[in-house]
């Protein structure tokens, strides 16, 4: 692929991910040289083209309109990547699907006949059909230049789906969790982060999702002797990826 | 063998001294973020004061115990293995010249590595990966330019913890061999001092360049006091050299799928293992053109696209990973290298965020030595506290005993 024309989208999101792309301040002449960025409203391009060769998406589709334009997308792109959690779960947002959105618009907006909104927040892959994915809240940067340099190459995306733990032990952070009973949601956690919370001796939240092997029943068991508190355990699953992590409860 | 007595404090400052004066990196414990760690040491000080670790499955905690004990605690929460084959390295990077490719590999480090207290378990730990690393057909000559030279002084184990099992893997408190010098911490009524003796030539010639006084054989008795005490966790837990005839035949055990039930699959056992050597290459293409590198990184077999065989899994449940991992350890590692994969250094229990104990396990699937269908010879605790001492007391190794020594001992699994 020689200098491939990009898009960048957003759908329902707080524009963190497309921020990730402009924060590759070393690399980010490299990058402008490698793609060709026609649309992408966060940085100055808006053009539209009849066919992209590569679109990211941002967001959920939350509203009627974004699933019409999130096809549309699909259908000018040649490889769609979805960047983000929310893009890839739902994110936070996805939290009215446990929810009554009805009663929320009735109690933010003044005038909640002007709101319309669908009664869920869904990933990107729920609409159509996804060539890869990049998790995290926000998205890694080392993920999205190697996801970025592997299509250029024309190679499988390097994304791999085991724990943060393998992150977390090779960066050389000790284990929170034995040495502290600290919460850490690594042992379910899809890698990609570089185990950044725990290095800073915070236990991970699960931004990037489930894992491959996820064994949820067997963490939560861990924490609980651990002497975690159980409400609190289940709402740290609640965030950015609440439909991936299925605590069998309902939030 | 030369010994002599050195002080705690100033001895440990002028061994680190010299050390670095001639021209090792040098690495030791210390302790970092609430657990001991090995890290670069620029003098003796760096060297923890008194410490204490109390460690059980899933758990490790430390206190200072307010005396002036220096190795009062026992191995760190990660190994050597991340010195001499490093959790992340680039092997080389390639650019793409008119016609041609032009490679460069990263340098060799430029000074050999000095390993300060060092365990018994740790020095079988460095010897068992190097049959792997050094295999004459395949060796890995990055591995092979960190390990050569490396000056080893081994410490005796005074405090074991409650995972610690190397008695039942043939090893015990005392180092005997693959040091250049060994510590012994004392302390009594003579006073605290650390015994020094040297186990090379160049342990010899450093040793006198220390200053200390010549030890006492009541030094040396001491010493040896030392590495007898606390036998009631060093006892043997099990037969480690049993182990491959024993665990051949518990493919289709129930506890498997038990263990699976509580596993994470997190791989924090393996990349704490000492001896754990698997790792992955991944190629990457730069944004710059015309330019790739190739990385190495630590892998596990607990990761499910491990087993990836034509893009599928192997073994795509945990259980078969743990299986896999536990069996490999404990028995077919001595197929395949000589010696046993593991050192019972109690790593891979203390570390288990779900505190999945491999002596436990290990029994579970083995079933208590009474029980065993072993009519020729029923293994007991008294046959495997006489065989670790005879071991000890021969100066023989794990190394040194191969699946076949036993084959016929009419265990399980042979018939
Ligand atoms: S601190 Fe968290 S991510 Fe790191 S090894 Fe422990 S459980 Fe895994
Ligand atoms: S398997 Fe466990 S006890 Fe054995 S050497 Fe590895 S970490 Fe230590
Ligand atoms: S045995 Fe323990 S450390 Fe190993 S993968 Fe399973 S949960 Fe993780």
């Amino acid at each position: 692929m020689t200098r491939p024309t990009v898009a960048v989208w957003k759908f329902a999101s707080c524009d963190g991910c497309q921020l990730t792309i402009l924060d590759c301040e070393d690399e980010l002449l490299a990058i402008a040289a490698a793609l060709d960025f026609r649309m992408f409203l966060e940085a100055g391009p808006e053009e539209m083209l009849d066919h992209f060769d590569i679109s990211l998406v941002e967001g959920s589709i939350t509203t009627n309109h974004d699933a019409e334009r999130i096809r549309e997308v699909r259908e000018r792109s040649g490889i769609v990547v979805t960047i983000g959690a929310c893009a890839t779960a739902g994110g936070i947002q996805a939290l009215r699907n446990y929810a009554d959105v009805e009663e929320y618009t009735r109690h933010i907006y003044a005038r909640p006949d002007w709101i319309d909104t669908l009664a869920t927040s869904t990933p990107i892959a729920h609409h159509i059909k996804v060539d890869h994915e990049l998790h995290g809240c926000p998205i890694n940067k080392e993920q999205l230049i190697a996801t970025i340099t592997a299509l250029l190459a024309g190679r499988r995306t390097p994304v791999t789906s085991h724990s943060v733990c393998v992150e977390c032990k090779q960066r050389g952070t000790p284990c929170l969790l034995v040495s502290e009973g600290t919460a850490c949601l690594g042992p379910v956690t899809h890698a990609g982060c570089g185990a950044l919370c725990p290095s800073i001796n915070r236990g991970c939240f699960g931004c990037f999702g489930p894992s491959e092997s996820a064994n949820l029943p067997g963490l939560l068991e861990v924490l609980r002797v651990a002497g975690n508190d159980e409400h609190e355990v289940l709402a740290s699953l609640r965030t950015f990826n609440v439909t991936k992590f299925d605590t069998g409860a309902t939030p | 063998m030369n010994a002599i007595q050195l002080d705690p404090q100033g001895g440990l400052d002028a061994l680190v001294e010299l050390l670095l004066a001639d021209g090792f990196r040098v690495v030791g414990p210390v302790v970092t973020g609430g657990v001991i760690a090995y890290d670069d040491l620029s003098s003796g000080d760096d060297l923890p004061t008194g410490w204490a670790v109390e460690q059980a499955p899933g758990r490790w905690r430390m206190h200072e115990t307010g005396d002036q004990t220096r190795f009062g605690y026992t191995p760190g929460a990660a190994s050597w293995k991340q010195y001499v084959f490093p959790a992340h390295q680039e092997v080389l990077r390639i650019r793409r010249t008119d016609g041609s490719f032009a490679v460069t590999r990263p340098p060799a480090p430029e000074r050999p590595f000095a390993f300060i207290g060092v365990r018994d378990c740790e020095v079988t730990a460095l010897e068992v990966l190097d049959r792997v690393q050094l295999d004459p057909d395949y060796p890995d000559p990055r591995y092979a330019e960190r390990r050569r030279d490396a000056f080893i002084v081994a410490v005796t184990c005074a405090v074991p913890s409650a995972t610690c099992w190397c008695t039942s893997m043939d090893g015990g408190p005392v180092p005997q061999h693959g040091f250049d010098l060994l510590l012994t911490e004392l302390n009594d009524s003579d006073g605290h001092r650390l015994l020094a003796e040297s186990g090379t030539d160049r342990g010899a010639e450093l040793l006198a360049r220390l200053p200390g006084s010549l030890a006492t054989p009541l030094d040396r008795s001491a010493a040896v006091a030392v590495g007898a005490a606390d036998t009631d966790i060093l006892a043997p837990k099990l037969s480690g050299k049993e182990l491959p005839t024993l665990l051949a035949g518990t493919e289709l055990h129930p506890h498997w799928e038990e263990v699976a039930d509580r596993c994470l699959a997190c791989s924090n056992c393996t990349m704490v293992c000492p001896t754990c050597f698997c790792s992955t290459f991944t190629d990457h293409p730069e944004l710059e053109p015309d330019v790739a590198s190739r990385t190495q990184e630590w892998a596990s077999c607990f990761q499910l696209d491990h087993s990836n065989l034509g893009g599928r899994p192997v073994r795509a449940s945990v259980s078969a990973r743990y299986r896999q991992w536990l069996t490999h350890k404990l028995a077919t590692w001595t197929e395949q290298f000589g010696t046993s994969g593991c050192v019972g250094c109690g790593r891979c229990t203390t570390w288990c965020p779900a505190g999945i104990d491999i002596v436990q396990e290990t029994l579970a699937l083995i079933g208590p030595a009474a029980d065993r269908d072993n009519t020729d010879r029923d293994i007991t605790d008294r046959d495997i506290t006489d065989r670790a001492s005879d071991h000890r007391d021969s100066g023989h190794r794990a190394s040194d005993h191969r699946a076949s020594d036993h084959r016929d001992s009419g265990g399980p699994g042979t018939a």
